[in-house]
């Protein structure tokens, strides 16, 4: 099967739509959760914090079980999503939720460890020019930790593409609905012919995340540059 | 006119102060630790006393018996501290008028007299600590506040910058109509901004002075 075979193309645009939605809609909730964390004395900061980290401890399968409890079609979410048509239990939809929440704490950890490290003094700053808590997010704490959201962005992109276990769990593994690259490569390993097939969606795979760490780099290079003072 | 009469627990210091300060520079000073820094934040609303009123004209900043606590970005104060704090992913320009909510009328007036023309387009890295400063200073004066905090503003600075810095903050003082309260623990800035003096030791503000008798208390203290 080479590069440019209808069934690789689709499985890889499945995969990146999936991994881009994932993203999507995780990273406005992994900043408010980041900048929440990042709050000193926050009451409640230990629970929240390992709520947020339980899909990364938990067996996959068990976080891709809630999610089937939850959002499956007789689930309390999912019964309700059905009945105004957004069902999203065994579609692409329910993967990129199961691969968002996946990536969640993996995104989260960089952002709030950009916001812990920044200068508090530069936010009073703000304030005392009448900024008010809304502004001081958007023009002062968000854009100085761009670095650490583009790198939970690389890193939370990689761990949903290479999401396994809860999707399979979740919403099975459908060709050109759920199947995304790892699904994909698990089947393929399972017939004797497809061998050749999973090599070459591993290698796209690796080339994905390897493109995905060099952007990274690159923006927390620029980024730094940019701040150094 | 800015009037300040608090009580309060910073670490293990207890601060006590109560001054006025009207047009002109008072400066508040005293040895390093003495707690000259806590006052400043606590008219900015940066700090908490735990009794007290700071009054700014007609509004009321701090009233702890009234549970009045206005938040910092309501004051109108006005800050530079030690170090200049600029927004280091904003151009120069845009930090001056982050605080002048869409003003640009002082804009020229403030640029000519810090002599910041020439640093507009630059960002805050590539700005020596006298040029980080002014700017800093700039972009204080542009949020057009009713008090001005000026805390050791010229400390990091070498002597040479130092002698830099200071025709400006002289200017700075013939020019506004709103109160400096300027915090040092050097007397020959003493001589060259104050209007009036509050000496601080360990904590606790002493009656104001003119600067004449300060700088003789200080000399009367340095040849003791």
């Amino acid at each position: 099967m080479d590069l440019s075979s209808p069934v690789v193309l689709s499985i890889v645009g499945l995969s990146l739509q999936v991994s881009l939605v994932a993203m999507l809609i995780s990273l406005p909730l992994a900043v408010v959760m980041a900048k929440l964390l990042a709050r000193p004395g926050l009451p409640g900061k230990a629970l929240l914090s390992a709520l947020v980290h339980l899909p990364l401890v938990m067996p996959p399968v068990v976080t891709g079980y809630l999610l089937l409890l939850a959002f499956g079609r007789s689930g309390w979410i999912g019964s309700a999503l059905h009945d105004i048509g957004l069902g999203i239990s065994f579609s692409w939809t329910g993967a990129a939720l199961a691969a968002g929440v996946m990536a969640f704490p993996l995104i989260v950890r960089p952002i709030r460890l950009a916001f812990e490290a920044q200068d508090v003094r530069l936010a009073e700053m703000a304030s005392l020019l009448g900024a008010s808590r809304t502004r001081r997010f958007f023009t002062i704490s968000l854009p100085l930790a761009m670095s650490g959201i583009a790198a939970g962005l690389v890193l939370g992109f990689a761990k949903a593409l290479g999401e396994f276990g809860a999707t399979i769990t979740f919403v099975s593994n459908i060709p050109g609905e759920t199947q995304t690259l790892s699904l994909a490569i698990y089947s393929f390993l399972q017939s004797p012919s497809g061998d050749a097939a999973a090599l070459t969606l591993v290698a796209i795979s690796i080339s994905i995340s390897v493109l995905a760490v060099l952007v990274s780099e690159w923006f927390t290079a620029r980024q730094a540059k940019r701040l150094e003072q | 006119m800015l009037s300040v009469d608090i009580a309060g627990t910073m670490g293990v210091r207890e601060i006590s102060v109560r001054f006025g300060a009207d047009r002109g520079v008072t400066a508040l000073v005293g040895p390093s630790g003495t707690g000259k820094s806590s006052v400043l934040r606590a008219i900015a609303g940066l700090w908490r006393p735990k009794r007290g009123t700071i009054k700014l004209g007609e509004k009321t900043l701090l009233d702890t018996q009234r549970w009045v606590d206005i938040a910092p970005n309501l004051r109108g104060v006005g800050a530079v501290f030690q170090q200049a704090l600029l927004f280091p992913h904003l151009t120069v320009e845009r930090n001056l008028l982050y605080g002048a909510k869409g003003n640009r009328d002082d804009f020229d007036t403030v640029i000519d007299m810090l002599d910041l023309g020439a640093l507009l387009k630059r960002v805050p890295r590539n700005l020596s600590g006298g040029e980080a400063q002014r700017v800093s200073l700039g972009r204080a004066l542009l949020s057009r506040p009713d008090v001005l905090l000026l805390d050791e503003p010229m400390t990091g600075l070498d002597e040479g910058r130092r002698m830099t810095i200071l025709p400006y903050l002289q200017s700075m003082r013939a020019s506004l109509t709103v109160p400096i309260v300027y915090v040092t623990h050097r007397s020959d800035e003493v001589a060259a901004l104050a209007t009036s003096v509050v000496r601080m030791e360990n904590g606790q503000g002493l009656p104001a002075t003119s600067v004449a008798d300060y700088l003789k208390f200080d000399q009367a203290t340095v040849s003791q």
